[in-house]
């Protein structure tokens, strides 16, 4: 295939175009033994010792545009799935990556975007052992749509999740808070605006690696799409709790506050791709925040609030001057206001 | 960031409140509070924000008022722009905050979920680009907003004519500030103290729309700034007024705003747009004088043109209880209204006051949720 | 109602529709100037601060009446009278 080839309907149809397209552009990128043995489904020889669980997840991925500063659709597919697996304590293995190809998408801009998928899943110690590639037609699909499930395993002495959640405890985050959701509106182009906004799009294994090492960690969430706001909710319902925040102690990088003061925006509400939250016992916390302090991803980590018995709103914030307030759950699509 | 940053700072408006607390504690006392009203829904929502309203001594209360062009938009003006959006070759593009607003049949928002194109953006400029990049589709603006907003529109209707951008066209649903506030104050039963003049409106028009306040209902005006140093300033230098028997209209925000306001942008206006003789207001009802059509020389880049037309339809009635009306006259705060928050959400508003997020209605009911329950 | 951001004029990216590169916060915007620019050329306006309200500057910042009213108040915190 030339370079200025672009993906047709035929390299979806399973004949011989669709073959060549996986064996000589698409497989290449992920070589590994499992998945050059080409069967219709990937054979894993996992054996847990007692007490191990394994953790399966699965996420689509969508996003405009294909590429923005700090990642792309690839590693946002490879740093998506990879960090829900982590952030339940999980140490990843494998994963299976599913393209939903819009025809005309040039090949030499898929392959690009799966090299760096791939390139984030072997950084994480994982494999891509099984995939499937579809190619529909023009205006069915926006470039390039991918579907990553990831398989990982959760030690035995590691039991995290909302049921551990506790009034007292302390959440904590790892660091600057929105970046992903900025940077992605700062390139849509009606909005037309220019800066230094780049996604923290980011593998948080690394990160979590050293925090479980750390006694007091109760749970963890990535906080994605809805941004650190989401998450809070969720802590609170799960756990019957209320959230209390300083907003004072909220990191969010100047720029991010920028775009938010420019479009009437919450940096709480922006997704971020490389962020997590996590409840930690509250005698743990400040050796926890050193700890995330010692790695580059977790080096802007802050204390941010802690779960209270419930009181009248999931959330609370204290704002600069000692005033609380409510925090609404986001409600629907992040809109510019003038007002 | 410069110019925001240094008016939010904590050690200045701790000083404030104490200056507040004193002035107020030198106004004869009286049974009911001191009620100011911020005019604008901007600082309606600065002040839920940041929790001004707590900040006051108990004797001094904001009242919110009429001035969200997003809430007093009629649910015929998002009929059209949804009709227009449905429209083969059409695209309309709106402002954020009026998308979520719902017509009768249903939002922007949903329209587009239906297949209808609607493109959010920042401002009119941007629209017009839209435009000279789709030469084979029909661009058309959703312009609302009150004399801030307004010259914006202007401004690209200008360029629109003078590069012969034919495909470019405006629904234009721009109202005038003094209107509203001028029947508000008619209102016999008025309870209001002072008011905080709209800083934004004030760069194009100047403080004239608001000299009648003292003149004819002898209530303070100042006119503020966005930042909680601004509205703090502003309260004071009300309080200050209220206690030397002075009414007379000052100016807070004076880093931008001037008594004559922008003649540039006042003249943009005045060459685009010419006074209609009434537009519809969402709670408020029709006022005469108190928006601006497009002038005859401009007629041709209105979109309204596109429909068809159809039987004018009147003021939709609306639930008889609805305390809109005595919730901007200062006489009822939000939660004590029937509808709210039971028939009345930010979802299924009822009121004009619950439509956007600047609304009193909305504002409370999204930042107040705690303190509303606390005091039951 | 309105919100408005303070920016500062970076570059001239047209001169003749008086538009120009603005930064407000770390965020760059090109934004018109025409409704500030009294009669001299847009550039006398670069490093300039105006309030900008859906992409139009509405009033350029008297950084000197910004320092007066932040003054006046630290300046007021001994006193309690007018």
């Amino acid at each position: 295939m030339t370079d200025a080839k672009r993906l047709t309907l035929a390299h979806g149809s399973g004949g011989e175009p669709m073959q060549q397209l996986l064996h000589q552009h698409i497989q290449p990128l992920f070589d590994n033994a499992i998945l050059a043995r080409q069967e219709d489904q990937a054979r894993l020889n996992m054996t847990l010792a007692p007490g191990e669980r394994l953790a399966f997840t699965t996420d689509s991925f969508v996003v405009t545009p294909l590429c923005f500063p700090g990642g792309n659709i690839g590693t946002l597919a490879a740093n998506g799935t990879l960090n829900d697996l982590v952030v339940g304590g999980a140490r990843p293995h494998y994963l299976s990556c599913a393209l939903i190809i819009e025809e005309g998408l040039p090949l030499e801009t898929l392959q690009a975007l799966l090299a760096d998928l791939a390139r984030e899943v072997r950084a994480a110690g994982a494999l891509v052992v099984t995939g499937d590639t579809k190619v529909v037609p023009r205006g069915a699909a926006d470039g390039l749509f991918i579907n990553t499930s990831g398989i990982g395993v959760i030690p035995a002495a590691v039991d995290l999740g909302t049921h551990r959640l506790k009034a007292g405890c302390r959440l904590l985050v790892s660091g600057p808070v929105g970046d992903h959701g900025a940077a992605i509106l700062a390139c849509r182009r009606e909005l037309a605006l220019g800066g230094d906004l780049i996604s923290d799009c980011a593998s948080l294994w690394p990160l979590v690696k050293g925090m479980l090492e750390e006694p007091g960690l109760l749970a963890m969430r990535d906080a994605t799409r809805g941004g650190v706001n989401a998450v809070l909710h969720e802590f609170a319902a799960a756990a019957g709790l209320s959230v209390e925040l300083e907003e004072a102690a909220i990191p969010v990088r100047p720029a991010v506050r920028g775009l938010c003061e420019l479009l009437g925006l919450d940096p709480l509400q922006l997704a971020c791709e490389g962020r997590l939250l996590a409840a930690v016992e509250a005698d743990a916390a400040e050796r926890m925040l050193e700890r995330m302090h010692a790695h580059p991803l977790g080096s802007g980590a802050q204390l941010i609030g802690r779960l209270v018995p419930q009181r009248n709103s999931a959330v609370i914030v204290r704002g600069l001057y000692g005033v609380e307030r409510s925090l609404p759950a986001v409600s629907g699509e992040l809109l510019p206001r003038i007002c | 960031m410069k110019y925001v940053d240094e008016f939010r700072d904590p050690a200045l408006v701790a000083q404030l409140v104490k200056r507040i607390d004193a002035s107020a504690a030198r106004l004869p006392s009286r049974q009911q509070p001191w009620q100011l009203m911020e005019v604008c829904g901007g600082h309606t929502h600065a002040i839920f924000r940041f929790g001004l309203d707590r900040l006051l001594p108990d004797c001094v209360e904001f009242v919110h008022g009429p001035g969200c062009p997003v809430c007093v938009l009629p649910e015929t003006v998002i009929d059209q722009a949804v009709a227009l959006a449905q429209r083969p070759g059409t695209l309309l593009c709106s402002y954020g905050d009026a998308v979520r607003v719902p017509g009768t049949g249903g939002s922007l928002l949903e329209a587009r979920a239906g297949g209808a194109a609607v493109e959010v953006v920042y401002g009119p400029r941007d629209a017009l680009e839209l435009a000279r990049r789709h030469p084979d589709k029909d661009i058309v603006f959703l312009a609302i907003g009150f004399e801030t907003t307004a010259p914006a529109t202007a401004l690209a209707l200008q360029a629109a004519r003078r590069e012969g951008i034919g495909n470019f066209r405006a629904l234009c649903h721009l109202v005038l500030i003094e209107p509203p506030l001028r029947a508000l104050l008619a209102d016999p039963q008025l309870c209001l103290d002072g008011f905080i003049g709209p800083g934004h409106v004030s760069l194009v028009t100047g403080t004239r729309p608001f000299d009648f306040i003292p003149a004819q209902y002898r209530r303070p005006v100042v006119i503020s700034g966005f930042e909680p140093v601004d509205l703090l300033q502003s309260v004071w230098m009300l309080l200050r007024q209220l206690e030397q028997g002075k009414a007379c209209v000052e100016l807070q925000y004076r880093r931008v705003a001037t008594t004559s306001g922008n003649s540039a942008a006042r003249a943009a206006m005045e060459e685009v747009f010419e006074p209609a003789p009434s537009t519809e207001w969402r709670g408020l009802g029709s006022l005469p004088h108190s928006g601006l059509q497009l002038a005859p020389e401009y007629r041709a880049f209105d979109a309204a043109a596109l429909l068809e037309p159809r039987a004018a339809t009147g003021a939709e009635p609306g639930d008889p209880r609805c305390g809109c009306a005595a919730v901007l006259s200062g006489r009822m705060k939000p939660p004590h209204c029937p509808l709210f928050g039971r028939e009345c959400t930010p979802a299924t508003p009822s009121g004009p006051l619950m439509v956007s997020s600047e609304g009193a209605c909305a504002a409370w009911y999204q930042y107040r949720q705690e303190s509303a329950d606390d005091r039951r | 109602m309105c919100l408005a951001v303070p920016a500062q004029v970076l570059s001239i990216s047209d001169p003749s529709r008086a538009l120009a590169l603005a930064d407000s916060g770390g965020v760059q915007r090109e934004i018109e100037l025409s409704c500030v620019i009294a009669d001299g050329p847009p550039e006398t306006l670069i490093g300039a601060w105006v309030l900008v309200h859906v992409g139009v500057a509405l009033a350029q910042i008297s950084e000197q009446e910004a320092l007066a009213s932040l003054a006046l108040w630290a300046e007021l915190d001994d006193g309690d009278g007018a």
